[in-house]
C-alpha cells in the first residue's frame, strides 16, 4: 500500500522569544523541528507499511530548508520525501496550503503509486489550527478520519479500513474506505528509532523537490496570498494589565505565616470561596 | 500546518493588513449570526452556550439576528437543544432532523451545513474548537472555500461590520486579528470556556426553521460501528472546575509535581500544568493548560512556578482571582496575576496545604481529585 505522510517543519516553539521592546519575533537561532503531533503519523504509517507491505511518501511544503525536516524523516525509514516549494506558496492560509499539497499528493500518485491513505499530525504547534488536514481530504474527496488513536484493521482486496477516533466524550469506531485522510492523535505511538544504515542512507538520498508547476499545481489563484481568503490585519503583544499583581510582603516571615497571609488574602478579595470550599469539603 | 500566513509579521501584515474589503456582489445578501449547536449522544456541548452569548453582542452590534443552528437524529434531544437555543440568546433556530445526523460524521454534517450555508446565506459562523467542530469546520470552509480562524480568544465586529478574530500566533507567543474581508460567511472557531457562559433565560422562545437534508445513509461511506463512552474516572474535569492549582517548570522537578497535587486535594481543585511538563511527561496532556491545552475560568487559580507565557496566559485570563507563585518578580504571569508571591514554590506549597486543612473542614472529595 502506499502511504502519504504530509508533515511541516516549524520552530521549537518552547524557544521562541519575543523582543522585549520591539515586540516581534526573535526568529534568529531558533531550532527547526519536525511538528511533534507529525511523529505520531509517520510512525502510524510505518506501521502500516510494515504490516502490508508498500511505501511511505512523506511530504511537506515550506522553503528550502524544509529540506532537513524530509531528511530527519528518512532516518525513520520512510521511503521517499517530497519537498514541495516555491515563492507563489508564500503567505498561503490553511486553505490556500491545502489546495497546493492536494495537488502534490495527486502527483505523488500519478508518478509513484496509487495512495491508500494520507496522513497528517492532529495539526501543528505553531499554526494550531488543524484544518489542512480536513482540507486536504475536502480537496481530494477522500473519507476524512480526525484525531484517530488507532488503526484496527485495514483491508487492502476490500479497501475498507477500521479505526478508532477521539470524539467528545468517547471513542467511535469508524469503519470506512480507501482511499481515506487519517489525522493522528497524540501519545498513539512512539516513533521509532532508524538504524544506522537507514540514517546514513538518509543523509545521502535524494529529495525530490517540485515547484508548483511540476508538482501540477494548476490555479495559481488558489495558491499563496492571492488562495488565501484570510487576511492577518495586526500582530501584537497583549497589553499588560492596568494593574499588576499585588505583591505579598513576606519579609521575615515563615512559611507557615506566608501561607495564613496569603490564604487571609484570597479569602479577603472572594468572601465567598470560604464558603463554598466548606461546603465542597463536607460535600 | 499554517493558518497565519507564513511566519512574518511585519511583512505578512505590512502586504495585506491594507487590503480593502470588496466584498463581491454574490455575498452582500449575507447576514446574520449563526452559532452550530453541538449536539452529540443526546447532550449539547457547552461550548455552544458559551458561543451564543458572544454571538448575541456580535448580532447586536451588526443590527442583525442570532440563530442556533441543530442538527441531529429525530428525537426528543434535538428539540430539546432548539428551545435552549431560545434560553441563551437566539431569535430564531434552524434544524435538521435525519437519522444520517444521529451520530456525527463528517460526511452527512460537513453535506448538511454546506447546503444550509448556501440556502440561508449567514454572515458569520461560529463552532466550538472541539474535536467535533474542528472536524467540520475545516472541511465547511474548505468546501465554501471561505476563511476559517480558528481557536479565537476575541471576537468583534469593527466599523465597517467585518468580523475581527483574534487568536494567539506563533506558538501563542503574540496574538492576531485575522480577517475575512471578501468571502463568507466568515468562520471562526472558539475553544471551551474562553467566553462565560451567558445567563440562562427561562420562557423565550422564537421561530424554528426547519430544513429538510436529503442524504440517505446509502451515500455514505463512513459507519459508526460502536461508541464507546469515556468512563468518569478518565476525565479531568479542568475546564468546568471552580478551583484549579496548576505547575510549572519552576517546580524543579517531577517528584515536586505531587505538592501540587496535595494542595488541589486540600482544596477539593483540579490540578493541571504548563506546556513543558506536558512535554516532559510529568502530567498528562488532558491536564495541560493553556493554548493548546485547556481553557480555564475558575474562581481561584493558583500557579506555582510557571512563568506565564502568552500561550498559558491566554488559557487562564477567565478566571476571577489568580495568585502567582514564583521566584522571578519579573515573571510575565506578574502582569495578569492578581496576587504574587515570590517564593520558592517548592517550600510554601505544602505550608499553604497545611494552612488550608486548617482552615477548612476535612476534605472528603480526595477521590474526585486523585
Amino acid at each position: 500500500m502506499h502511504l502519504v505522510v504530509c508533515i511541516k517543519q516549524v520552530p521549537d516553539s518552547a524557544q521562541i522569544r519575543v523582543h522585549p521592546v520591539t515586540n516581534t519575533i526573535m526568529r534568529q537561532g531558533v531550532p527547526t523541528i519536525i511538528n511533534p503531533y507529525d511523529l505520531f503519523a509517520i510512525e502510524a504509517a510505518l506501521r502500516l507499511r510494515d504490516k502490508h507491505g508498500g511505501k511511505v511518501t512523506v511530504l511537506t511544503m515550506g522553503p528550502p530548508m524544509a529540506e532537513d525536516s524530509l531528511r530527519r524523516a528518512l532516518t525513520y525509514g520512510v521511503d521517499r520525501a517530497v519537498l514541495l516549494t516555491d515563492r507563489a506558496f508564500a503567505g498561503s492560509d490553511t486553505l490556500a496550503t491545502s489546495y497546493a499539497l492536494s495537488q502534490a499528493i495527486l502527483k505523488i500518485g500519478q508518478t509513484y503509486e496509487p495512495v491508500d491513505i494520507v496522513f497528517t499530525g492532529k495539526q501543528t504547534i505553531d499554526g494550531d489550527t488543524a484544518q489542512v488536514g480536513p482540507g486536504i481530504a475536502k480537496r481530494l474527496d477522500l473519507q476524512q478520519l480526525t484525531y484517530v488513536s488507532g488503526v484496527n484493521e485495514v483491508n487492502l482486496e476490500g479497501k475498507t479500513i477500521t479505526v478508532e477516533r477521539r470524539a467528545e466524550g468517547g471513542v467511535q469506531i469508524l469503519k470506512s474506505n480507501l482511499p481515506c485522510l487519517i489525522t493522528m492523535l497524540e501519545g498513539t505511538n512512539e516513533i521509532r528509532r532508524g538504524s544506522i544504515d537507514v540514517a546514513l542512507a538518509a543523509a545521502r538520498a535524494e529529495i525530490v523537490t517540485w515547484n508548483a508547476a511540476a508538482a501540477g499545481v494548476a490555479e495559481m489563484g488558489k495558491c499563496g496570498l492571492k488562495g488565501s481568503p484570510t487576511v492577518v490585519k495586526r500582530v501584537f503583544a497583549p497589553s499588560p494589565r492596568a494593574d499588576k499583581a499585588k505583591i505579598i510582603d513576606i519579609g521575615g516571615l515563615t512559611p507557615d505565616a506566608i501561607a495564613t497571609k496569603t490564604l487571609d488574602e484570597i479569602f479577603n478579595r472572594l468572601p465567598t470561596i470560604e464558603k463554598e470550599l466548606t461546603a465542597m469539603a463536607q460535600g | 500546518m499554517t493558518t497565519t500566513p507564513a511566519p512574518k509579521p511585519a511583512a505578512a501584515a505590512g502586504g495585506r493588513a491594507g487590503m480593502k474589503k470588496e466584498l463581491p456582489e454574490k455575498f452582500r445578501s449575507y447576514k446574520h449570526v449563526w452559532v452550530f449547536i453541538e449536539l452529540e449522544r443526546g447532550h449539547v456541548h457547552p461550548v455552544s452556550w458559551e458561543l451564543m452569548g458572544e454571538g448575541r453582542k456580535l448580532a447586536d452590534k451588526l443590527g442583525v439576528q442570532l440563530a442556533g443552528v441543530v442538527l441531529g437524529g429525530a428525537g426528543e434531544d434535538t428539540r430539546a437543544a432548539v428551545q435552549e437555543c431560545y434560553a441563551y440568546g437566539a431569535d430564531v433556530a434552524y434544524l435538521v432532523e435525519s437519522p444520517v445526523l444521529a451520530d456525527y460524521r463528517n460526511e452527512p454534517y460537513s453535506r448538511c451545513m454546506m447546503e444550509l450555508v448556501n440556502k440561508f446565506q449567514p454572515e458569520i459562523l461560529l463552532l466550538g474548537a472541539t474535536t467535533l467542530g474542528r472536524d467540520l469546520a475545516g472541511s465547511v470552509a474548505t468546501t465554501l472555500a471561505t476563511g476559517l480562524t480558528a481557536d479565537c480568544t476575541e471576537l468583534a465586529v469593527d466599523a465597517d461590520g467585518s468580523l475581527a478574530a483574534t487568536r494567539p500566533t506563533f506558538g501563542g507567543s503574540l496574538l492576531c486579528t485575522i480577517y475575512t474581508l471578501n468571502f463568507r460567511p466568515q468562520m471562526a472557531t472558539v475553544r471551551p470556556r474562553v467566553f462565560s457562559m451567558p445567563e440562562r433565560q427561562e420562557g423565550k422562545s422564537g421561530p424554528v426553521i426547519e430544513y429538510e437534508f436529503k442524504m440517505i445513509e446509502d451515500e455514505i461511506v463512513t459507519k459508526l460501528l460502536q461508541f464507546i463512552p469515556d468512563r468518569d474516572s478518565n476525565k479531568s474535569n479542568l475546564a468546568y472546575a471552580d478551583v484549579v492549582v496548576a505547575g510549572g517548570l519552576g517546580l524543579g522537578s517531577a517528584e515536586n509535581y505531587q505538592l501540587v497535587k496535595d494542595l488541589a486535594k486540600a482544596l477539593g481543585a483540579e490540578w493541571g500544568g504548563s506546556r513543558p511538563l506536558v512535554q516532559r511527561g510529568w502530567i498528562p496532556a488532558d491536564r495541560q493548560i493553556g493554548q493548546t491545552g485547556k481553557t480555564i475560568r475558575p474562581k481561584l487559580y493558583i500557579a506555582a512556578g510557571i512563568s506565564g507565557a502568552i500561550q498559558h496566559r491566554v488559557g487562564v485570563e477567565g478566571a476571577d482571582l489568580i495568585l502567582a507563585i514564583n521566584t522571578d518578580k519579573n515573571a510575565p504571569i506578574m502582569d495578569f496575576a492578581h496576587i504574587g508571591l515570590i517564593t520558592d514554590a517548592v517550600r510554601f506549597l505544602p505550608a499553604l496545604a497545611k494552612e488550608v486543612r486548617q482552615r477548612i473542614a476535612p476534605n472528603t472529595r480526595s477521590r474526585l481529585v486523585g
